[in-house]
């Protein structure tokens, strides 16, 4: 689904990454890892087509991805940014609606279709009842929400979240990340960074550590997100302890 | 909007009012999620700014109808209703002898209450249109410096003596020249506050603008040009005329076609730059587009009616509190209001005193507080 060769990225002359390597097929989970400025984001908006790549290839879907038309980009990627700034109080259901974009003409209005698609995804993130409010009434929690609806009604295959969990509460956090293991048995390829070694283990199938740009590790997490290439890639002490239920979680000591 | 009787889903884990709402919030979506029908429900009991579009748009019409009703019967030579009904009679049915309250009406009036409604029109149009476009609340025709560049190039018109057409050409490509050099100014310096660093930007550009429509007043023919520039520079309607209108209209009529046809894309470019290009769209094109389009709108009204200020930045506020930011019922509501607003002032300006206060000064008497307000606002989520 998406195939990456040899990616170098980074922006105009300076390089913030190279030699990324990786091809998830549909319905496999990738989480990035790695230090902050070590080039998480830059590397999502490499992917998403919003930055050209320095060397190397990036296939989606079987095309590359620089040969595709933006709204055809669109309805193979989506993405979720990491945090929304509102300008207008736009309400919920319009926002989502915009997710309709990618299918629709410069010159169109959504139709009943793209209202299904829009309502179709309030419903299956329970946020149906937010519809009406504007969003910059919203709390943080529920703004990623509703981006990852907006995601979801782009219906596209691939689905690229930038710390989803970033700034958010636990009792939010832990939402988000049900909604992303549903969203990964749905059958849809799921690329996400976090900042929580924790959380990949738990949400993904494989995990990519960036350290300085470079790969440190790509591999299944279980053999990835080891208490030693943790320590390498955030330079602190750290310990891997058994949580019982099948599930470690790293302390720094 | 705090709707009583209406509980939230609460991913916030708070705000439950119900343990249904709780188990709700736990699981957001399992099994069945609630989806409250639109009707009945007391979670949809308050009014949505779109099911309330329809209504704020036919008052609003019916108030531009009976300002323009007003507007045409007051003035040195009053006309009551019972005259006024007649004198639209005599039009309509084409019966009747015409006598000095129809040529009044009909050609003296009517134009000059047409072309203020048409250019508040335009106005309001382009302010909504930029301020959606640069996802700003504080840009306006006049903030952007899009207006004193048309002027420059509507004194140059008349400074070299051209026709009509010419002087309103010359006002679109130096208003499209001036919001030009704004944009790529303030796209390269980084600032801390892109919101106050677009409108500064606009500011000093309007101001070296300004210097050079003073030279070319300095080097204008005192007798003839300089009054004539000084006095179309105050902006005014007296002087409107039906060849006014005839040349404002098409350019106002194919600059709201453009953004009418576009109005749902436009919506998209209020969301931060990499959402808009993640979801498909051309916002490179789009934006010069939209830029074009409501530069043409005000370049138009400047050519006609000199710099009306405030009109653009003031109006679009009061439209999106009215009917909410979505473009396609934005857009027709701030254009309705600004004919209202720019119609009303100018009535207000030719019958407050004997004789006539310039638009320019009453507009900015209004929008002076509301643009503080809103600076005061724009730092915080808008």
């Amino acid at each position: 689904m998406l195939d990456v060769r040899n990616l170098a990225f980074g922006f105009g002359a300076r390089r913030v990454g190279t030699d990324v390597t990786f091809t998830l097929s549909k319905g496999e989970t990738l989480a990035v890892l790695g230090g902050n400025g070590a080039g998480k984001t830059t590397l999502f908006r490499t992917l998403l087509g919003l930055l050209p790549p320095q060397a190397g290839e990036i296939h989606v879907g079987g095309d590359a991805l620089d040969a595709l038309a933006p709204s055809e980009r669109a309805r193979r990627l989506a993405y979720v940014p990491q945090q929304h700034v509102p300008s207008f109080g736009f309400s919920v259901e319009e926002i989502v609606l915009m997710g309709r974009a990618s299918r629709l003409s410069a010159f169109a209005r959504p139709g009943t279709a793209d209202r299904a698609a829009a309502a179709d995804a309030l419903e299956r993130l329970g946020i149906v009842a937010l519809a009406p409010r504007p969003i910059t009434e919203l709390s943080g929690g529920e703004r990623q929400l509703v981006l990852v609806a907006r995601a979801l009604a782009q219906q596209a295959p691939v689905l690229v979240l930038d710390e989803p969990t970033a700034s958010l509460d636990f009792g939010n956090r832990a939402r988000v990340l049900a909604e992303i293991d549903r969203l990964r048995g749905s059958g849809l390829t799921i690329v996400f960074s976090t900042h929580e070694p924790d959380q990949a283990l738990a949400h993904a199938d494989r995990a990519l550590l960036l350290a300085e740009g470079r790969p440190l590790a790509l591999d299944a997490v279980s053999r990835a997100l080891t208490a030693e290439n943790v320590e390498r890639l955030y330079r602190v002490r750290v310990r891997c302890v058994d949580a019982g239920a099948n599930r470690r979680v790293f302390v720094s000591e | 909007m705090a709707g009583e009787g209406r509980h939230e889903v609460g991913i916030d884990g708070k705000h439950e009012s119900s343990p249904e709402a709780d188990t709700r919030s736990i699981r957001p979506c399992t099994g069945h999620p609630a989806r409250p029908s639109r009707d009945g429900n007391p979670e949809h009991r308050f009014v949505t700014s779109a099911q309330r579009t329809p209504l704020v748009l036919v008052g609003a019409i019916c108030v531009l109808i009976v300002l323009a009703l007003i507007a045409l019967g007051s003035g040195r030579y009053p006309i009551g209703p019972a005259e006024m009904a007649s004198v639209i009679w005599k039009r309509l049915s084409g019966v009747g002898e015409a006598g000095t309250a129809d040529a009044v009406v009909w050609q003296i009036r009517m134009p000059r209450v047409a072309v203020a409604a048409l250019v508040g029109a335009a106005l309001a149009a382009a302010g909504t249109a930029y301020q959606h476009l640069f996802r700003n609340p504080l840009v306006a025709p006049d903030t952007l410096g899009v207006s004193s560049g048309a002027a420059l190039g509507a004194v140059l018109g008349i400074f070299f003596g051209a026709g009509f057409l010419a002087i309103e050409g010359a006002a679109f490509i130096s208003g499209l020249a001036a919001v030009g050099v704004v944009v790529l100014i303030a796209s390269r310096l980084t600032a801390h506050d892109p919101l106050v660093t677009l409108i500064l930007t606009g500011v000093v550009v309007a101001s070296l603008l300004g210097a050079a429509i003073s030279l070319l007043k300095y080097l204008a023919d005192p007798y003839n040009q300089l009054p004539a520039i000084t006095f179309w520079l105050m902006g005014s309607f007296a002087s409107a005329s039906t060849r006014d209108f005839a040349t404002l209209l098409p350019a106002v009529v194919a600059s709201l076609f453009v953004l009418i046809a576009l109005a749902w894309r436009i919506n998209l470019l209020a969301l931060p730059e990499d959402e808009a290009r993640a979801l498909g769209v051309q916002t490179g094109y789009l934006r010069t587009t939209v830029i074009v389009a409501a530069t043409l709108a005000t370049g138009a009204s400047v050519a006609v009616s000199g710099i009306i200020g405030w009109v653009g930045l003031v109006v679009p506020h009061m439209a999106r509190l009215l009917v909410g930011p979505e473009f396609s019922r934005l857009l027709p509501a701030a254009t309705i209001f600004g004919a209202i607003f720019l119609l009303a002032i100018d009535t207000i300006a030719r019958s407050l005193a004997p004789i006539e206060v310039p638009p320019g000064i009453l507009t900015a008497i209004v929008g002076t507080p509301v643009f503080i307000v809103l600076l005061a606002r724009a730092r915080r989520i808008y």
